[in-house]
Parts: C-alpha cells; sequence; structure tokens
C-alpha cells in the first residue's frame, strides 16, 4: 500500500568524500525500490537539486567546516522535518577534524599560495554540535543496509534502531577467530560501534575504529592491553586518533596516552 | 575409514582445520583430508597455533567454537510476513536447510555443553523448531583430550576430558591406534559395519590412563561445583568493580561459550515496504539492547554485565538446569582479549584466593 503522499527527502553533502552518498547509490535495486515510497527532492550526487526545499528527512553527511556551512546548516535543519547525520564526519567531524588539534592556519599558510582564498573555519565538528539531530548513523562510510534500515524503520513508523553494541557482536557472529588472540594484533573492536559487518577482522586485520566509539567503550583496558602487545603510548594515541578522532570518547583516550607518554 | 563410511552414509563431515590463527570446524574434502599434528597453545587473551611433535589427529584441545554455531546459528531468519494484493499479512514459518551432519572432533566439555543447550532449546514447550531439526541430523564423533591447553578446567567442572555420553562414537587416539566406543545405536551400527578388531587390554588401559593424565594436567580449577549460594551472597564484593575497570565488554565470552543461549530477534524489512524477516542472532549480556527495558537499562555499566555473566554461569544457571552452566572449557579464558580469567575471578569472589 503506497503512502498518500510520499515523505519528501533530501541528501545533503558538507565537509565530506562522499563516500557516504555512494553508500546509497550502491544500494543498486533497492535504491530504486525505496525511491518507489519516498520523493527524492535533492540530491546532488544522484541528480535532483533543490537545496532549500522543505523535507520530511534529511540526510546529512559531512562535517560542519566553512563559514558557509555553519549558515547552511542552520538553513536545512529549519527546512527539515527530522534530520539525520551519517557518516564519521557530520557525527564526529571526521578525517578532516585531525585539525582540531594543530594549528590549522599554520598548515594553510605552508600549502596555499593565497591563504587568505581559503575560507575554513578553525575547526572541523559534528552536525549536531550546531542544530538538533535526531538520530545519528555512524561510520567511515556508513553501509548500504544502514541507510536501507533507517529508512525503512521510519517508512514504517518505527523508531530506527540503534545499535551501539561492539564490532566484536558482528565479528563472533560471523565466526571469525578473535584477531587479538589468535595473532596478537592491536584491534579497535572492542571499543568499536557495529555497522560494518567486522570488514577488516573478516580479512584478518584489525579494526580501525572507523565506526566511532561503542556505547561502554573501555578505552583505559584496550590501551593497557594494547600496551601489553607492544604498542608505546604515541602508536596508542594514533589508534584512537584517526577517523573519529574528535568522538569524545577516542579524543579522552587519545589525551590519555598523550599524557602518558609525556610522563 | 570411519569417515568415509560417514561420508558414504550421506554425511557432510566436518573437520579441523587451521584458519586464520585458530582451529575451526570445516568441510572434509575427501575421506582422509583429516590433518595431522595440529596443535594450539592457549593462555588468556592468547591462542597460537603450533605443531604437534607427534603428529597426532587430535593432540589440539579446542578451537574458538565447537558444536554450538552449527546448532543454534549466529543468525538465522525464523518466519517472513507477506503483504498479500489486498493489503493482508501472510506469515511464513522458515525451514532452514538441516544437512546430515557429522562433527569429527568434539571433547567432552562440547558434549557438557550440548546437554545444556538441549536442556534449553529442546525442552521448551514447543521446543526450537530451528535448532531441533539441525539436532536430528547430527553425528558426533566424540574425541578423548589428551593434551588439555593451559585455560583448560574440564576436570574440575567433572565434565572431562573423556567423554562418557552423549556421543555416537568416541575416540581415543594412542600411539598406536584408535579405540573406539559406540555411544548410540547410530554409532553402534557404524562401528559394526566397519568391522574393528577388538581393543587390546593394553590398549583399554592406556587409553584410561591418557585420561587420567590429562586431568592431573590440567593446571585451572573452579573452586568448587556448588557455587550458587556463596556467588549471590557477594552481589557487592568490591571484586565487581575491579573487573568492569579490565573488561571491555565485547561480549568475546559469550560468543565462545558453548552454553551461552542468549539471543535477539529483529524484523528486517524489504526495501519495497511489502515483506519482512524476522531474524533471530547472537545476543550477549555485555551489549546494551540485552539489559534493556522499556525507558530503562537494568545493566547500564560493565560491572553490572561482567556480574550477570559470572552469577548467571555460575550461580543461577543451577536455578534453571540443575547444573552451572560452565563446562570448563576455558574459552572464555583464552578468547578474552583483556585477558581476564574465569577461575580466577571465581576463587576470588569465592574468597579462597587473595586478588592479584
Amino acid at each position: 500500500m503506497r503512502a498518500p503522499t510520499r515523505p519528501r527527502v533530501a541528501v545533503h553533502k558538507f565537509s565530506s568524500c562522499d563516500g557516504c552518498q555512494l553508500a546509497f547509490l550502491n544500494l543498486g535495486e533497492d535504491l530504486l525500490a525505496l525511491a518507489e515510497r519516498v520523493e527524492l527532492v535533492h540530491f546532488a550526487e544522484a541528480g535532483p537539486l533543490d537545496p532549500d526545499a522543505e523535507v520530511d528527512l534529511a540526510f546529512v553527511e559531512g562535517s560542519v567546516s566553512t563559514p558557509a556551512d555553519l549558515e547552511r546548516i542552520q538553513r536545512i535543519r529549519r527546512h527539515s522535518r527530522m534530520l539525520i547525520a551519517i557518516g564519521a564526519c557530520a557525527t564526529a567531524g571526521g578525517i578532516q577534524a585531525l585539525r582540531n588539534g594543530a594549528d590549522g592556519a599554520q598548515w594553510i599558510a605552508q600549502i596555499y599560495g593565497r591563504p587568505d582564498a581559503v575560507a575554513s573555519l578553525e575547526r572541523s565538528t559534528p552536525i549536531s554540535s550546531h542544530v538538533a539531530v535526531d538520530f545519528e548513523l555512524w561510520g567511515c562510510p556508513v553501509s548500504g543496509p544502514q541507510i536501507l534500515a533507517v529508512v525503512n524503520s521510519l517508512l514504517l513508523g518505527a523508531a530506527p534502531r540503534d545499535d551501539a553494541d561492539k564490532v566484536c557482536t558482528e565479528c563472533k557472529r560471523r565466526n571469525f577467530a578473535c584477531v587479538m588472540v589468535s595473532r596478537g594484533i592491536p584491534c579497535m573492536g572492542p571499543v568499536t560501534r557495529a555497522g560494518c559487518g567486522a570488514l577488516c577482522p573478516g580479512l584478518g586485520r584489525d579494526c580501525y575504529g572507523c565506526y566511532g566509539p561503542a556505547e561502554n567503550a573501555n578505552t583505559d583496558a584496550l590501551a593497557a592491553q594494547f600496551g601489553r602487545q607492544g604498542l608505546d603510548p604515541p602508536a596508542i594515541a594514533r589508534r584512537f586518533r584517526s577517523i573519529n578522532s574528535q568522538a569524545p570518547a577516542f579524543l579522552a583516550a587519545a589525551d590519555k596516552a598523550r599524557m602518558k607518554r609525556d610522563e | 575409514m570411519l569417515v568415509a563410511r560417514l561420508m558414504e552414509l550421506g554425511y557432510r563431515c566436518l573437520g579441523p582445520a587451521a584458519e586464520n590463527g585458530a582451529i575451526v570446524m570445516r568441510e572434509l574434502a575427501a575421506p582422509d583430508a583429516l590433518p595431522r599434528g595440529l596443535q594450539a597453545a592457549q593462555a588468556p587473551g592468547r591462542y597460537r597455533l603450533q605443531q604437534d611433535p607427534h603428529q597426532r589427529y587430535f593432540a589440539w584441545a579446542n578451537g574458538p567454537q565447537a558444536i554450538k554455531p552449527h546448532l543454534f546459528a549466529p543468525r538465522e531468519s525464523l518466519w517472513r510476513a507477506q503483504r498479500d494484493e489486498q493489503g493482508r499479512l501472510r506469515f511464513t514459518a522458515v525451514a532452514p536447510p538441516a544437512p546430515m551432519l557429522a562433527l569429527i572432533g568434539v571433547r567432552a566439555c562440547d558434549l557438557a555443553a550440548l546437554a545444556l543447550q538441549d536442556a534449553h532449546f529442546l525442552q521448551g514447550d514447543p521446543p526450537d523448531a530451528h535448532y531441533a531439526r539441525r539436532r536430528e541430523q547430527l553425528f558426533l564423533v566424540a574425541v578423548q583430550c589428551a593434551e588439555p591447553a593451559s585455560t583448560c578446567f574440564c576436570a574440575s567442572t567433572g565434565d572431562g576430558p573423556t567423554p562418557t555420553a552423549g556421543y555416537d562414537i568416541a575416540l581415543a587416539e594412542l600411539a598406536d591406534g584408535f579405540v573406539a566406543a559406540a555411544g548410540s545405536r547410530k554409532g553402534a551400527a557404524l562401528l559394526d559395519a566397519l568391522n574393528l578388531p577388538p581393543a587390546s587390554p593394553q590398549q583399554m588401559a592406556a587409553a584410561r590412563q591418557q585420561g587420567q593424565a590429562a586431568a592431573a594436567s590440567q593446571t585451572r580449577s573452579l573452586p568448587g561445583r556448588a557455587l550458587r549460594d556463596v556467588l549471590m551472597g557477594r552481589l557487592e564484593h568490591p571484586r565487581w568493580d575491579e573487573v568492569a575497570t579490565r573488561c571491555l565488554a565485547c561480549g568475546n565470552c559469550t560468543a565462545v561459550c558453548p552454553t551461552c543461549f542468549c539471543h535477539a530477534e529483529m524484523d528486517e524489512p524489504a526495501p519495497n515496504g511489502q515483506a519482512s524477516e524476522h531474524v533471530r542472532m547472537w545476543d550477549s549480556c555485555f551489549g546494551e539492547s540485552h539489559g534493556h527495558l522499556h525507558g530503562f537499562n537494568v545493566r547500564p555499566d560493565i560491572r553490572s554485565r561482567y556480574r550477570q555473566w559470572l552469577t548467571h554461569k555460575l550461580a543461577t544457571w543451577h536455578d534453571q538446569y540443575g547444573r552451572s552452566g560452565c563446562v570448563g572449557c576455558g574459552r572464555c579464558i583464552a578468547w578474552c582479549p583483556a585477558e581476564i580469567d574465569l577461575t580466577a575471578e571465581a576463587a576470588v569472589l569465592a574468597g579462597d584466593r587473595e586478588p592479584s
């Protein structure tokens, strides 16, 4: 049964690599099925362009990183009944938030001939730092099944499921041997949110923490274990200071490791 | 010979294989494909493959999983809902494929765990249809443990190292061959068909001694089998806070535990909005949703989750199934990425060991 009017959906991009928008496009046939049930009014990467349209649901990819972003996110919020932040940039500031702990202006001066032509905020911040966000989908990038599950839930009038369990739960369901135990590789899985399906451990690699902190992430215990596995404090800090460096739990863990180094 | 006969009977035969640094059960490509010399050194948070110098078939103690995932699937669809042209919902049960499966090399601890999983999944009314279907198709070739890992403590739980029940065929691997015993009608029929020479009294004695030596070699143990009252009397013990600082709440212990049966169920609607799958998957008391009730979480922190795991496993399991839920396989010790040792925690909580 089709609803009399289809919900209007927009996909917006801020400072990002576009990879999360690709999660929509990579849905393939499922995207076509979904497009039957919603009206895609703005999705630059797929075609439709109407950035200021009133919508029921706005997906926002990317972090707030420029002065123009500051103003645009307010406008989008005003035009959207529901706003969902998707991906590491939108939920934690992204890889570009590594500049938050450095002198960004100096970097710009070193690299660009005309630094004054670069309009960039000092810090890269998540969408939730600026406007109310109704739901966050973590991941770098988010996966097609995650997007699908959220849209499906909303279309059925149900709250989307927030899976904040650890990557380990997905890893064990797929019967992968724990790489920390069987090969002594420091893995971020025990503090990282599920959602990727344990992609890296499935390939015999350690988790990089792309999906950000899980709930009850015991970063102290994991850092201690990394130490026992041979990582020194700077190396431990680097494990937490990656794609989700500004997510509070990872930021605190990296700072703690750094303080240990300075001791 | 045994594997060949099982294959002739139509069984898919699973035996040990080394994969990604662990011993896992994989389909044997041919009757003579059972590997020799596999072994693994185990310690808290550590599992490393090594070679058995004697090139035996079963000199390994265990891998991260044995029987559980073959009966209690990590993830499977239970039923489907479909909207028909009139807009009515139709519900269909999903019948999972249940091939005839033979597991070669299960251990006494695995069989004890199987009995507990059976108690959980089959003694309900109605029994779990998916589990039951696969259970009927299962043929179990058990093996006496000759070389327990350092993490093993089945002698202290009374579940090993020699299989005593629950198998179709039990083997003991000796220097000069195998001693085989049937434990079921299916197993007896198969052994009859193989027409094996009877084991000599010396071989029988060697198998007995091998079991005794394996039990004696175990260095870990639980502080008794009746821990219900002692643990339930220590729900506010400071050790729970201490272990919570080390525990990652990753749930690995519950996933590798052969008796843990918790699962979550959820619906996965199809993209067209006209159908939905009802999926069951392994869950863990270390996860957030496990303790989630309407409006609040009964176990919001790692302390309460670790306490739930340990007191359910070693204490309240007695109320549910008449015995402890621990069979001494030691998987939760070896596969804990934070090196937490259940036997050490239980000893401190029970008061017969100083906190280390």
